[in-house]
């Protein structure tokens, strides 16, 4: 998989202190709180080298997300993530997208509409990419697809390692 | 029909369970609800199957009579009815298309059509039921001629949009095409009476003020000279021709944009359907169903008919609404299906005068 080998010397940035919390993260009513979405993804590892498995890089570490880029309307029951590739031509950043997507899905009520977007200016197709990103037929198909889902399954799968 | 003095309540009659993942679409079986006849109607899904669902005579309630699976090996995007409700097409993200022949209550696979690279997303049959046309992924369109004996055969392949085809529809009186696309565009295709020769003979898109993303779905007035298009750009168009001079001799006669329906839902509008009198029902991923009627109000009117709000339904569905359809017969009936994995079918009937 040659798609590992984009981005093979990525600026890797020191992890930040996380704030310790004392309240219960899942809280005892069905709130999203922004907080437990930055939880979730910012140590969503990504391997940015499929030859080199053991060193998979946070998404944290790589600044592909900030505290900034995660909104959330609790009411209307609306996320909007806004993720920096990490170079203007990356062909990563449609699996990015997904595997927050997936990600995402696992974690919190169906009914929640989440749109994933990148920064504006970060990548060089950036309507194409927000297009495909929220194309809820393409996403539905890729995910169909065993060699796209297996990518965003190594992807997800990193994390426990 | 006026309905701009009435009022009008939707009654969900029931909801319909069994899906284990998201309804995509869902279609009418047209030779049922009249004449005694149960309706019926086909629905397909995320999970790989079609489920067939029919009103029982006696209760009033619905029940799924057969469940269409071990054929299609991935999600089964759309399904058709043929005219005479004989056939039911699938197609499929596999790449196929399966054509089921209604055999006493049991459905058998009768013909595979194979030929799209890719994800197929809708199939339509033209109004003699001679024709089907196909879309999808492979940003290609198409056509093929029914034969005897359970034969289809490809008689052209539509080679125009530059992205995914999201939906074909032939036109209800005219052996017409009409597909819309991730292209933002409409393209209207025909032949040209020699020889399977099919071509592009209009294309509606942003400069005509056509729509600015995705065009999901698009539906024709009961007499074929009006059409309804639903789009990512969160409005529905309406298009208009004459179809008086188009079937005389003066020959194709251009579609032209009439309104725009914007200010409603406020996300993606997936479906929408014009019923027999006129009312336009559209579905989107805001879980709102919304109907729409034309404001007979001409006063003061210079651009074209304006069409309002009927009534809204906001929470239709838990989540995304894909598909609604009007029911052909007698009732007034409308069918919607949901990324929740549910179908619902509701009743839009007039609210009793106090």
């Amino acid at each position: 998989m040659t798609l590992g080998l984009i981005n093979a010397n990525p600026v890797v940035h020191a992890k930040k202190e996380r704030v310790a919390r004392t309240e219960d993260p899942h809280g005892d009513d069905d709130a999203v709180d922004p907080l437990e979405i930055y939880d979730i993804l910012f140590y969503l590892k990504v391997l940015l080298n499929f030859e080199d498995p053991e060193h998979p890089y946070s998404l944290e570490q790589l600044s592909v997300l900030s505290e900034e880029s995660i909104t959330v309307d609790d009411k209307l029951g609306r996320i909007l993530i806004t993720f920096t590739p990490t170079i203007q031509h990356c062909s990563m950043a449609t699996v990015i997208g997904l595997c927050l997507r997936v990600k995402l899905k696992h974690y919190f009520p169906p009914h929640y509409k989440v749109d994933i977007k990148v920064s504006p200016g970060s990548h060089a197709n950036e309507d194409s990419v927000n297009k495909q990103l929220n194309d809820k037929e393409r996403v539905a198909a890729a995910l169909e697809n065993p060699n796209i889902c297996q990518l965003v399954d190594e992807c997800l799968y990193s994390n426990e390692l | 029909m006026e309905f701009l003095d009435e009022r009008f309540k939707l009654r969900e009659i029931q909801k319909l369970e069994g899906h284990s993942d998201r309804v995509w679409s869902l279609a009418w079986n047209p030779a049922t609800g009249v004449a005694g006849v149960p309706y019926l109607f086909a629905s397909c899904s995320g999970d790989k199957t079609v489920r067939i669902w029919e009103e029982s005579l006696t209760t009033g309630s619905w029940n799924c009579k057969a469940v269409l699976d071990e054929t299609h090996t991935r999600t089964v995007r759309s399904c058709a009815w043929s005219p005479s409700g004989n056939l039911l097409a699938t197609v499929s993200f596999d790449a196929t298309t399966a054509i089921w022949e209604n055999v006493g209550g049991d459905y058998e696979c009768v013909s595979t059509l194979e030929g799209h690279e890719n994800e197929v997303k809708s199939i339509s049959w033209n109004a003699s039921g001679s024709l089907i046309a196909t879309c999808g992924r492979d940003k290609t369109v198409w056509i093929w001629e029914v034969q005897p004996g359970h034969e289809y055969e490809c008689v052209a392949v539509l080679q125009g949009h530059t992205q995914d085809v999201k939906m074909v529809q032939w036109h209800p009186t005219m052996d017409v095409l009409f597909s819309c696309s991730y292209d933002n565009s409409i393209k209207i295709w025909a032949d040209d009476g020699d020889d399977d020769n099919w071509t592009c003979v209009q294309t509606l898109d942003e400069p005509n003020n056509g729509h600015s993303s995705t065009v999901w779905a698009l539906s024709f007035n009961s007499s074929g000279d009006k059409m309804v298009s639903s789009s990512d750009d969160l409005t529905l168009k309406i298009w208009g021709t004459d179809l008086a001079r188009m079937q005389s001799s003066e020959g194709y006669t251009p579609w032209r944009h009439l309104c725009t329906i914007s200010g409603y839902h406020d996300r993606t509008i997936f479906s929408v359907h014009w019923s027999r009198e006129g009312i336009i029902a559209s579905g989107a991923a805001d879980d709102a169903i919304r109907f729409f009627v034309e404001n007979s109000d001409k006063d003061g009117l210079v651009d074209g008919p304006m069409y309002k709000l009927l009534l809204k339904e906001e929470k239709a569905h838990e989540m995304d609404v894909n598909s609604v359809q009007w029911s052909p017969g007698e009732k007034r009936l409308l069918a919607s299906a949901s990324d929740d994995g549910t179908i619902k079918v509701w009743e839009l009937a007039p609210v009793a005068p106090s």
